[in-house]
C-alpha cells in the first residue's frame, strides 16, 4: 500500500537535510523521554509492571481466536454489532456501508492508526462522504493534506510556528496567532462545529475486553468522548491482536501505555464503551459497531517468534527513544507505523520486498527492546527479518528477496576465514601489510563519507601474544 | 540482569576479538597485562577467531554458527573467558544460547555463555583490583556502547575503574546511553544515519571539554575517532585497556 515511488534512501536524505524538521524532532523527543522517565523513575516496580504487561499481552495471543469469540458474542450481548474484515479495502467498505445505510454525509474522527492503515479518509472522501479529524495532532495534519509522522503524536514534525501558518492559511477567517491558546480556541470552534452536526463518529481501540465486551479508548483531549458519545452511530475500529482477556487485565496495560506514551499516570480521559444507548439513558450514539481488521496480523500469529510482535500496545515509546526515528522522523520510513515497531510490523503486513530495506536501519542498540513495556524483543525480531529477506525458504511475504550471490559469497568467504586459523592469519597478515591503503570503494566507501580509513595493526594479537610470551596454546 | 561471579580464579582464558586482533592489538595485550598483574595465568588460544556477530546481525545465522562453533571447540576448559568488548561478550552471552536455540549441544553452549565475562566487569569484581594513578592530571569522558550498557550491564564497573585514578577527572556525556551509530555493518548500510549519529556523539564528546574518550568496545571507537580524525576534533580515542595500564604501569 505504500507510495510506488517509496524510496527510503531518498527519504532519509531529505530528512537528514532538514534541519528544521530534526530540531523539532530533537526536541519533542528528548520532552517524551524525559516524561516517561520520570513516570517510571522506580526501575524494579517499572519492570516488574513490564513482565506483567507482557504476560498480559501474550497470553492473550497464546488463545486469540477463542477471545476474539467471546468477544463477539459479549459485543452482540451487549448490543455491538460486530463486522470481520479480512483486508483493509473490506473494512473501508463496511464503514461505508454502515454509512450509507444511515445515510450518512460526514463523519468526526478520533485517532485511530487503524484507520490510517486502512486509508479510511481517502477512501470515504473518494466516495463522497466528508471526515474530520478531531485529535488536534490529527487535525493539524488533516489540513496540511499529510499523514501521521508519530503513532501517538501524529503532528510532532511540525512546530507552533509552522501550526500558526498553517491555521492562518487553511482555516478559514482566522487571524494569525502564534498563542497556543487561541491556536487550540481556533481548532476547538471548528471541531466543535463539526461534533454538533457529524452522523457518525469513528475512534479507533485501545484493548477491547472479551470477558465483557468493554471497548477502552485512552485519549487527552475529550474528541474521543465527542466521537463516540454525540453522533448517532459510533464505529469502533481495531486490529485483530487488541484483545485482552479479562477486565482485570486492563489496569496494568493502561498504566503502561500512558506512562510509555506519554509520560503520564493517567491520560485526562479513559473511555469504557460496553453498550449503545439505552433506553432512557440521556446521551451516546444509539448504534455502536466494531469492525474488527486482520489484514495480515492473522498469518503472523502463525509464527511463535513473530507473534511477539503483536504484543504491541502502540505507545510510540521505541519510537521516542530509538536514535534512527528521531534523527529522520516518520514519515521516511514510508508507511503508516515507523519506527522500531514499524520496521518490524510493516515488512510484516507488506511484505519485506516493498519496505525498501527499512529493516537495515538499526543499529540493533536494544534501546526501543529496552523501554518496550511488553517486552517485545524487537531486535531480535528485526535479526529474524534480516534472515528472512535472504532466505528463500522463509515464511515472511517477500522472503529471499534479497539474496544475491555476491553478498552471499562474502558472508561464506567471511566464515572460512574465521572458521581455519590457517586461513585467518593469513588474512591478518597481508591485511596488517595494507595498513589503511585499501581503495575505497563499496562498504569502504559509504564508512569513509565521514570517517577515515581503519588503519589494520602490522602485528595481530595473534602475534604480538606470541612476541609477548603470553600463554598462547 | 543476572550476574553471577566466581571466586578469583588461577588461569583465564582470553577472547581478544577479531577488531582488537586486526586493528587495536595493543589494547588486546593491554588488558592481558592487567589481568596478569593480578596474578592471574591468560591463555590466549590461537584458533580463536570472531564472535560471530557480523554475520548474525546481518541475516546470515547458519554463518553466525559456524564462526561461533569455531570459539566453543576452541574455548574447552573450564577457565572464565575475558573479552575486551561489551559487545562481543554480550554475543557470546546472551546471544549465543539465542542463536544455538535449537541445538542439541545447548547446555554445553549455556555453560559456555556462563563463563563470559567483560574485561572491567572481571576487573571490578572478580579480580577487585586496586589501581594506583602514576599519570599527570588529564580529563577524559566515557563512551558505553549499546550492548556494554544494555546486553552486559558494565558501563558503571568501567566508569569506576577510571575513578579510581586520583588524577583522572570523568566527565560524562549528555547522553552517554545514546549510540554513536556504529552498529557493524549498520554503519555501511545506513551511511546517511550512521553519519548523523556519529556527527552528534562526537558534539557531545566536545561539549564535555574532555580532551580523550575512552571506551570499552573497539567498534564505537573505531567509528569516533574515525568520524573525530577526518573531522579534525582533535581529542583522541582510546580503549580503556590501553588508558588503565599507560596510567599505571612503570
Amino acid at each position: 500500500m505504500g507510495d510506488q515511488t517509496f524510496s527510503f534512501e531518498k527519504n532519509v536524505e531529505t530528512a537528514l537535510g532538514d534541519t528544521q524538521l530534526r530540531a523539532n524532532f530533537e526536541y519533542a523527543m528528548s520532552t517524551l523521554y524525559q516524561k516517561r522517565k520520570a513516570v517510571f523513575a522506580d526501575e524494579a516496580e517499572t519492570e516488574r509492571l513490564r513482565e506483567v504487561g507482557n504476560a498480559v499481552r501474550q497470553r492473550a495471543l497464546s488463545k486469540l481466536p477463542e477471545l476474539l469469540e467471546k468477544l463477539e458474542k459479549k459485543c452482540i450481548e451487549n448490543g455491538i454489532q460486530v463486522h470481520w474484515a479480512e483486508t483493509t479495502d473490506e473494512a473501508n467498505r463496511i464503514i461505508l456501508k454502515i454509512m450509507d445505510d444511515h445515510r450518512a454525509t460526514r463523519m468526526v474522527k478520533g485517532k485511530s492508526m487503524v484507520s490510517e492503515e486502512m486509508h479510511l479518509n481517502k477512501f470515504l472522501e473518494e466516495h463522497g462522504k466528508e471526515v474530520m479529524e478531531t485529535d488536534l495532532g490529527e487535525y493539524i495534519i488533516q489540513l496540511a493534506g499529510e499523514t501521521p509522522s508519530h503513532i501517538i503524536v501524529p503532528a510532532v514534525h511540525k512546530n507552533k510556528d509552522q501550526i500558526a501558518k498553517l491555521f492562518h492559511e487553511k482555516i478559514p477567517g482566522a487571524p494569525y496567532t502564534e498563542k497556543v491558546e487561541e491556536l487550540n480556541a481556533l481548532a476547538r470552534k471548528t471541531l466543535r462545529e463539526k461534533f454538533q452536526h457529524a452522523d457518525i463518529g469513528l475512534s479507533g481501540v485501545n484493548m477491547a475486553v472479551a470477558e465483557t465486551g468493554t471497548l477502552c479508548l485512552v485519549e487527552n483531549e475529550g474528541n474521543g468522548r465527542m466521537c463516540t458519545t454525540v453522533p448517532p452511530v459510533h464505529v469502533a475500529v481495531m486490529g485483530l491482536e487488541k484483545v485482552v482477556e479479562k477486565l482485570s487485565d486492563v489496569p496494568p496495560v493502561l498504566r503502561l501505555l500512558t506512562g510509555s506514551a506519554t509520560g503520564q499516570i493517567i491520560t485526562t480521559y479513559f473511555n469504557m464503551i460496553t453498550t449503545p444507548r439505552k433506553p432512557g439513558e440521556k446521551d451516546g450514539p444509539e448504534e455502536v459497531h466494531l469492525v474488527i481488521l486482520d489484514n495480515g496480523r492473522s498469518a503472523i500469529l502463525k509464527d511463535p517468534e513473530l507473534r511477539q510482535t503483536l504484543q504491541c500496545i502502540r505507545c510510540g515509546t521505541c519510537l521516542n527513544h530509538c536514535p534512527v526515528y528521531t534523527r529522520i522522523g516518520g514519515h521516511a520510513y514510508g508507511f503508516v507505523y515507523p519506527g522500531p515497531i514499524g520496521k518490524i510490523l510493516t515488512p510484516q503486513m507488506e511484505g519485506l520486498e516493498k519496505t525498501g530495506g527499512i529493516i537495515s536501519a538499526s543499529s540493533l542498540c536494544n534501546a526501543c527492546e529496552e523501554v518496550c513495556p511488553v517486552k517485545i524483543p524487537i531486535p531480535e525480531l528485526i535479526r529474524r527479518l534480516r534472515n528472512e529477506s535472504y532466505d528463500s525458504k522463509g515464511s515472511v511475504p517477500g522472503h529471499g528477496y534479497k539474496w544475491n550471490l555476491p553478498e552471499v559469497l562474502v558472508w561464506k568467504a567471511w566464515a572460512l576465514v574465521n572458521r581455519y586459523p590457517r586461513l585467518n592469519e593469513l588474512a591478518m597478515k597481508v591485511g596488517g601489510l595494507f595498513g589503511d591503503r585499501f581503495p575505497k570503494i563499496g562498504p569502504l566507501k559509504q564508512w569513509t563519507r565521514v570517517r577515515t580509513t581503519p588503519r589494520l595493526a602490522r602485528h595481530s594479537l595473534h602475534e604480538l601474544v606470541k612476541t609477548e610470551g603470553v600463554d598462547h596454546e | 540482569m543476572d550476574k553471577r561471579y566466581p571466586d578469583k580464579p588461577d588461569t583465564v582464558y582470553f577472547f581478544g576479538t577479531c577488531l582488537v586482533d586486526a586493528v587495536y592489538p595493543e589494547a588486546g595485550m593491554a588488558a592481558i597485562r592487567l589481568l596478569q598483574r593480578e596474578g592471574v595465568r591468560v591463555v590466549f588460544p590461537q584458533n580463536q577467531s570472531c564472535c560471530g556477530q557480523p554475520a548474525y546481525n546481518s541475516g546470515f545465522p547458519d554463518e553466525a554458527r559456524a564462526v561461533a562453533r569455531q570459539q566453543l571447540d576452541t574455548f574447552t576448559r573450564d577457565y572464565p573467558i575475558v573479552v575486551p568488548s561489551g559487545s562481543c561478550a554480550g554475543m557470546m552471552k546472551r546471544h549465543y544460547p539465542m542463536l544455538f536455540a535449537r541445538d542439541r549441544d545447548l547446555s554445553r553452549i549455556r555453560a559456555f555463555s556462563n563463563r563470559i565475562f567483560e574485561l572491567t566487569e572481571f576487573l571490578v569484581h572478580v579480580l577487585k583490583v586496586k589501581l594506583e594513578d602514576r599519570g599527570d592530571p588529564i580529563q577524559v569522558t566515557w563512551h558505553s556502547s549499546c550492548h556494554a550498557a544494555r546486553e552486559m550491564g558494565v558501563t558503571e564497573d568501567s566508569k569506576n575503574l577510571v575513578r579510581q585514578l586520583k588524577n583522572v577527572t570523568l566527565t560524562e556525556l549528555e547522553k552517554e546511553r545514546e549510540c554513536c551509530g556504529f552498529g557493524g555493518t549498520f554503519a555501511v548500510k545506513q551511511p546517511a544515519i550512521s553519519a548523523a549519529m556519529v556527527t552528534d556523539k562526537i558534539a557531545d564528546i566536545r561539549g564535555t571539554g574532555a580532551g580523550r574518550v575512552l571506551s570499552g568496545d573497539c567498534g564505537c571507537l573505531m567509528n569516533i575517532t574515525g568520524a573525530m580524525e577526518r573531522g579534525k576534533v582533535g581529542i583522541q580515542g582510546q580503549h580503556i585497556a590501553q588508558f588503565l595500564w599507560e596510567r599505571t604501569n612503570g
